[in-house]
């Protein structure tokens, strides 16, 4: 076995590796943790927020990737021969699904097709008939096996709760976890805890019946609905978070100079953003992504796996997203640095001759902390969606590649079907909603606290 | 004398906290009646209560005001519409802003009329010119159709004059109208305030914070802190004895410690400022060619000597804030000579300067925007230590230090690792104080340090920087608008006014035989308290 | 104002100097023209003949930035770069690899991308501000916070599900509107209405928070205040202050978008298949046009600057402390 790093995969543990880094360097300012406290003393930040972390957890799972060795006997001291598919834990997890592909469309929790075949039967007869699906079982306990998933996610969420509990008390768990019950502590953990177990259930409820039905239905090539919906996440969490750390440091280096050195810097960072933004953002996009199809196109040896292809696009298309959005952030950081410039303090600072990257790196960037922050969360939710129409326009992820918007273009030509094909659009926009919703509240909540135009 | 505006027993609470406690007040026909306080003593929130526009949060909790003995709180929304701006009209603080900045003043004074009085077109217009006429706006056939920020700050405040008497009114409630002007505007307009009441038996509820206003302008005053109404007496009966121990303090702090200062020996001087001028550039047209130049200071000429105060005194625009940004090297000198000891400043870089920012130092306007609200009390003073590697290398040293300045400006050494939002007003400046006075400064340039404070805090702030004078023999220049405080903190005072000195000299000589118009001028407009009591 | 406008339209060349430098390096570098004539040729039977007969019928055959063949000034001025951005300043956007004239696609295109994107931007403009306007009024209220949690909701969904769902329930089920499709004149109406209704719907989350936050900040402002002291009615403050003034903010975001309407948008036009300039692009993108798609750049980055004046010049009109 071995580990086969992907580029977004290397990306995405490095941002977790920061922000765990930068969540430590910030719990020791009095000051920065008092203002999340405050963000997550709203019980709807602390929803979405958990709500959040579950679809990170399985975007992380989603960018292990892992080789296996073919175990071929007897032949000894070869180069190792690894299999052609690259896999995740999730794919592990979802194992079963991946292996019980059916011939084409069957609604969720069906136990035949969803469209006539014409078969022959023992008789000799041709006919017409709703086949029945390979891989459900057809025995009639749903209620039973529901019962029982929904008893397991509760043993677990209970498991990860009192283990949390123990955590965050230190001793006195019989006290804290009476406080908690009666929600009488200082962030609104009750919620929070909730909030988990209800995850928790749901997703034991899908996964345990997907060993016995396909839970959400399965696509045209009978792939299951279910493990697509699970494996979109990664591609949108990436585009979300990725995009905005890629931009960021240009947007800020940029922003920051402009406001504050002026003169030719100022004129040419304007004219840099004002070019770029002048550019309408779809066709810049559409205009990067063809390009590099058709460098992909023309050098197909640069890659081992489709999966590394469909990775490189991926990450070209989060870069092209990002030279697409830096500006409009670019823009508000350099208005702000120059209020912020003209401000007592740091005049105080030049008096004392502070040099001027000091100033920027003591007094400037701490103070344009609260507008990074609520960019970052505000924007993570429009890419998320923007996902899924950039996929919709051909201009987005790799086609073979598992996402949302992917999966709504391909059920859209299944439209004029009569009865509609409604579960695989339902799947991938229950998802998205749900990110994209939990997203957006607590970018509410933190714009709210963070914005000092909101203090009283 | 009938009762115009009686308020009874009124009690403002907002979620649990009170914030009025049971304030009782009348206001008699003709009658100019002054509530005096301190920032957050309850006196505006009065006043919103009065006209019911108070923020949402805030809530009546008991107790009436009675408008001719009709109470206001149980008229519905709609009716109370027709008292504002008819039967009680208001003037605020900030004539800049309180203006809609897209309106024409004519119209907005149109607007009150046409709402109340139903007039129209032509006789609407004849209405405002004559409004206008009344208050002292010039050509205000012309001026009806101007913006506010055409207008200067004390025309925009007597559109807002204008606007309150357009429905004659019973009530004129005016909320600080001059605190934000300048002395001579002031004067101006206090003398007009007097003129309408005068001429329409109007009453006044005046609200301030200057006891000099007061005793020019009441005719009854009533003290308020922390929501309560102290002493309430007849102007005259108020000035000559004072009953509560806090109006006593109030006054004698806007009195100033009088204590004449005498007339200093020449000592060395530290700072020679020669015929300095700073000029900025005003770019127009197609290639944004510079046209002309802004003479922010125009040829100024003075100097401070060792452990003496030099006060640079202006009003907006005078350019005395300029010439101390120009000292420091914030803004380019156009020409003229800065020196400190004997070395000429004016030419050096960055580099070659940095020596010598250890030796001067500023105190800001603003206790608000002074201090990065993101670093601890601590760090903020470290700053200037670390950067000019002053008062030691290592960290304890230096923690040292930090102690012993917040025991100089007398606040609490426990403070290091608090937020500036933790602190007041007066406590933040003092803040600002103990971090100039951490690098050991000869000269510190204090910009309007006490204009944003309260009167009572402003004493203790220039009572600390004299302390301070006296132990370590620090130079001051002190930019100020008021003269009143000129006395109390300085040797030497300079009068601005458009770039230039008018007038320079020892203060005594000054404040009793000014020589320049000018000069006299300000000394005239600024508000004095009565004769008797300046003991 | 004119000598203003003037020196804006020159400040304008450098940018549009910039996109074409911007598309051009993505278009020519990473790509050559061989590439591309290879792409466009087919694989299989290109010859190197081939391959030069394609790039000089399109002029391909130039030095990309400096010609070092030619003399004097023409080193510079006789290449691929120079040749093509004055054929872009010139608005002649030459022939589409199907041999279609780009110049004649997009005039006839341009009215039903407009007959969609106008009213859209009408209707949602007038909604949102009233709505807005609305939530104002009754700020505060439980009418207040339930709105924005919608508000929250609709801007959480996808636009594609509204389209989607707008067309299986109004063409598929009810058979209101025809699905897709488009007529010139005024039986496009029936085509019109139900893109319209939905893009309007679509944008209704973002709109009304964006235009109650800019209502609220004025509600703050002291001039306010004043406007209540007078004795004006609350709707009276709303409109003849609130309104007013809250339309300087709201210029700098709208106006700008204004020219752009005529690019017409991407999704709703090809979801419904209104022949405009928005479905024009996807095709483009979906055959790989270079031609078409560096057309509809430079066009968008013109009607984008064309906004950014026309932003200026309403702020002259609405702000009286602006001159220009």
């Amino acid at each position: 076995m071995s580990i086969v790093l992907l580029w977004t995969d290397i990306m995405v543990w490095a941002l977790v590796i920061s922000l765990l880094i930068w969540g430590w360097v910030v719990s020791r300012s009095v000051q920065i943790k008092k203002q999340w406290h405050t963000i997550f003393k709203s019980s709807i930040a602390m929803v979405s927020a958990m709500v959040l972390l579950f679809y990170l957890f399985f975007a992380l799972l989603d960018s292990i990737h892992l080789r296996f060795p073919i175990h071929s006997a007897g032949v000894q001291n070869q180069k190792v021969q690894y299999e052609g598919d690259i896999v995740s834990p999730l794919d592990l997890i979802f194992s079963h699904n991946i292996e019980s592909t059916e011939r084409t469309y069957s609604a969720p929790f069906s136990t035949h097709e969803y469209a006539k075949s014409i078969v022959v039967d023992e008789n000799g007869v041709t006919k017409q008939a709703y086949l029945p699906l390979k891989y459900v079982s057809q025995s009639d306990d749903l209620v039973l096996k529901s019962f029982a998933a929904l008893v397991v996610g509760l043993i677990i969420s209970c498991f990860l709760i009192v283990l949390h509990i123990f955590w965050r008390a230190g001793g006195h768990f019989m006290e804290r976890f009476r406080q908690t019950w009666q929600g009488k502590t200082h962030l609104p953990w009750r919620t929070a805890y909730l909030t988990i177990t209800l995850l928790i259930m749901t997703f034991t409820w899908l996964y345990m019946l997907s060993f016995h039905y396909h839970v959400l239905g399965t696509d045209k090539v009978g792939g299951d609905v279910l493990y697509q919906s699970f494996k979109s996440i990664r591609t949108g969490v990436l585009i979300g978070v990725l995009t905005t750390l890629i931009m960021l440091p240009v947007a800020i280096l940029l922003g920051v100079s402009a406001g504050l050195f002026g003169g030719w810097v100022d004129d040419m960072i304007q004219y840099l953003y004002t070019t770029l933004s002048s550019i309408p953002g779809v066709l810049l996009i559409a205009a990067g992504v063809l390009v590099m199809q058709v460098m992909i196109d023309t050098h197909p040896h640069w890659f081992e796996t489709t999966l590394e292809r469909s990775d490189l696009r991926l990450l070209f298309l989060i870069m092209i997203l990002g030279i697409t959005s830096w500006t409009g952030l670019c823009r508000m950081l350099r208005a702000e640095t120059l209020k912020i410039s003209q401000m007592e303090f740091v005049t105080a600072a030049k008096a004392f001759g502070v040099g001027k990257f000091t100033i920027i790196r003591r007094h400037i960037v701490p103070n344009l902390m609260h507008i990074i922050l609520i960019s970052v969360v505000l924007d993570f939710s429009g890419l998320v969606l923007a996902e899924a129409v950039l996929s919709y326009v051909g201009v987005g992820v790799d086609p073979t590649m598992y996402s949302w918007g992917n999966m709504i273009n391909q059920a859209r030509l299944e439209m004029a079907r009569d009865p509609m094909v409604w579960w695989s659009l339902f799947s991938a926009f229950v998802f998205m909603f749900i990110l994209v919703l939990a997203a957006n509240l607590l970018s509410d909540r933190v714009q709210t606290v963070l914005d000092p135009r909101n203090r009283v | 004398m009938s009762s115009i505006l009686s308020v009874e027993n009124l009690s403002l609470k907002v979620q649990k906290e009170e914030l009025l406690k049971s304030v009782s007040f009348e206001i008699k026909k003709g009658e100019i009646f002054a509530l005096v306080g301190e920032s957050g003593s309850g006196k505006s929130l009065t006043s919103l209560a009065i006209m019911r526009l108070l923020p949402d949060a805030i809530f009546v909790s008991s107790g009436d005001i009675k408008l001719k003995n009709r109470s206001l709180f149980i008229l519905p929304e709609s009716q109370m519409q027709k008292v504002r701006g008819k039967s009680i009209a208001m003037i605020f603080q900030e004539p800049m802003s309180a203006l809609n900045p897209v309106m024409t003043v004519g119209k907005q004074v149109a607007e009150v009329i046409e709402i109340h009085l139903g007039l129209k077109k032509e006789a609407l217009k004849a209405k405002v010119v004559s409004l206008f006429t009344e208050v002292g706006i010039k050509e205000p056939e012309e001026r009806y159709h101007w913006y506010p920020h055409q207008l200067s700050g004390g025309q925009k405040q007597r559109v807002m004059i204008a606007i309150a008497l357009a429905c004659e009114p019973d009530l004129l409630i005016a909320d600080e109208p001059t605190t934000a002007l300048d002395v001579t505007i002031q004067a101006d307009i206090l003398k007009l305030l007097k003129k309408i009441r005068a001429q329409r038996d109007l009453s006044i509820l005046f609200i301030t914070h200057d006891m000099a206003v007061v005793s020019q302008m009441a005719d009854r005053v009533a003290v308020m802190r922390h929501g309560e109404i102290l002493e309430q007496a007849a102007c005259k009966t108020f000035f000559d004895n004072p009953q509560h121990p806090y109006s006593k303090s109030l006054l004698k702090e806007a009195l100033g410690g009088k204590e004449s200062r005498e007339v200093p020996k020449r000592t060395e001087k530290l700072l020679t400022v020669k015929d300095l001028k700073v000029y900025f550039p005003i770019k127009k047209g197609f290639f944004q060619r510079t046209v002309g130049h802004v003479k922010a200071v125009d040829g100024v000429t003075f100097s401070i000597p060792k452990g003496r105060t030099l006060a640079l005194v202006g009003e907006s625009g005078s350019g005395k804030s300029t010439i101390g940004q120009a000292i420091l090297s914030l803004v380019p000198i156009t020409s003229g000579t800065v020196k400190f000891e004997d070395l000429d400043l004016s030419g050096l870089n960055q580099r070659a300067l940095k020596p010598y920012r250890q030796k001067m130092q500023v105190v800001f306007q603003d206790p608000f925007s002074a201090l990065d609200p993101r670093m601890t009390i601590g760090e903020i003073i470290r700053e200037g230590m670390v950067s000019l590697e002053s008062g030691g290398k290592e960290k304890a040293l230096q923690d040292e230090v930090i102690k012993e300045l917040l025991l100089k400006v007398e606040l609490k050494p426990e403070y290091v690792h608090r937020y500036p939002h933790e602190f007041s007003g007066g406590q933040r400046q003092r803040i600002g104080i103990a971090r100039a006075l951490a690098v050991e400064p000869e000269l510190i340039i204090c910009d309007e340090p006490t204009s944003a404070l309260d009167v009572s805090v402003r004493a203790q702030v220039l009572q600390l920087l004299k302390k301070l004078q006296q132990e370590s023999g620090v130079s001051y220049l002190f930019i100020t608008h008021d003269l009143s405080i000129v006395p109390v903190v300085a040797d030497e005072v300079a009068v601005m006014k458009e770039g230039r000195i008018v007038e320079q000299g020892y203060v005594m000589d000054i404040m009793k035989d000014p020589k320049h118009e000018y000069t006299r001028k300000l000394l005239e407009s600024a508000p004095k308290l009565p004769k008797e009591i300046k003991r | 104002m004119l000598a203003y406008i003037i020196r804006r339209i020159i400040y304008a060349v450098p940018i549009l100097i910039g996109v074409n430098l911007i598309t051009f390096m993505l278009f020519f570098m990473i790509n050559s023209p061989d590439d591309m004539a290879r792409a466009q040729l087919g694989a299989k039977q290109v010859t190197p003949e081939l391959i030069r007969s394609w790039k000089e019928e399109r002029g391909y055959d130039k030095p990309l930035f400096i010609n070092h063949k030619a003399e004097g000034i023409s080193t510079v001025t006789d290449t691929l770069f120079v040749q093509e951005s004055i054929k872009l300043f010139r608005f002649d956007f030459g022939v589409s690899d199907a041999n279609r004239d780009i110049n004649s696609d997009i005039k006839e295109r341009m009215m039903p991308s407009l007959a969609i994107a106008l009213p859209t931007f009408l209707i949602a403009l007038i909604t949102n501000i009233s709505l807005a306007l609305l939530l104002v009024l009754f700020r505060g209220s439980v009418l207040d916070a339930g709105m924005m949690i919608i508000a929250v909701m609709i801007m959480s969904i996808s636009a594609l599900f509204y389209i989607i769902a707008g067309q299986v329930l109004f063409s598929k089920m009810w058979h209101w509107v025809p699905i897709s499709g488009f007529e010139s004149g005024w039986s496009a109406v029936k085509f019109i209405i139900l893109p319209v209704m939905i893009g309007v719907f679509a944008g209704i989350g973002a709109g009304v928070r964006w235009y109650r936050s800019i209502f609220l900040e004025q509600i703050n402002q002291d001039y306010i205040r004043t406007a209540r002291a007078k004795g004006l009615s609350e709707i009276k403050v709303l409109f003849g202050h609130v309104l007013r003034n809250g339309m300087l903010p709201i210029l700098t975001g709208v106006v700008v978008i204004i020219p752009s309407l005529f690019m017409g948008s991407l999704i709703m036009e090809s979801f419904f298949g209104i022949p405009g300039l928005g479905s024009y692009t996807i095709d483009a993108i979906n055959s790989q046009d270079f031609a078409i798609v560096k057309a509809m750049v430079f066009l968008g980055s013109v009607l984008y600057i064309v906004g950014l004046i026309l932003t200026d010049i309403s702020y002259t009109l609405f702000d009286p402390r602006v001159k220009l």
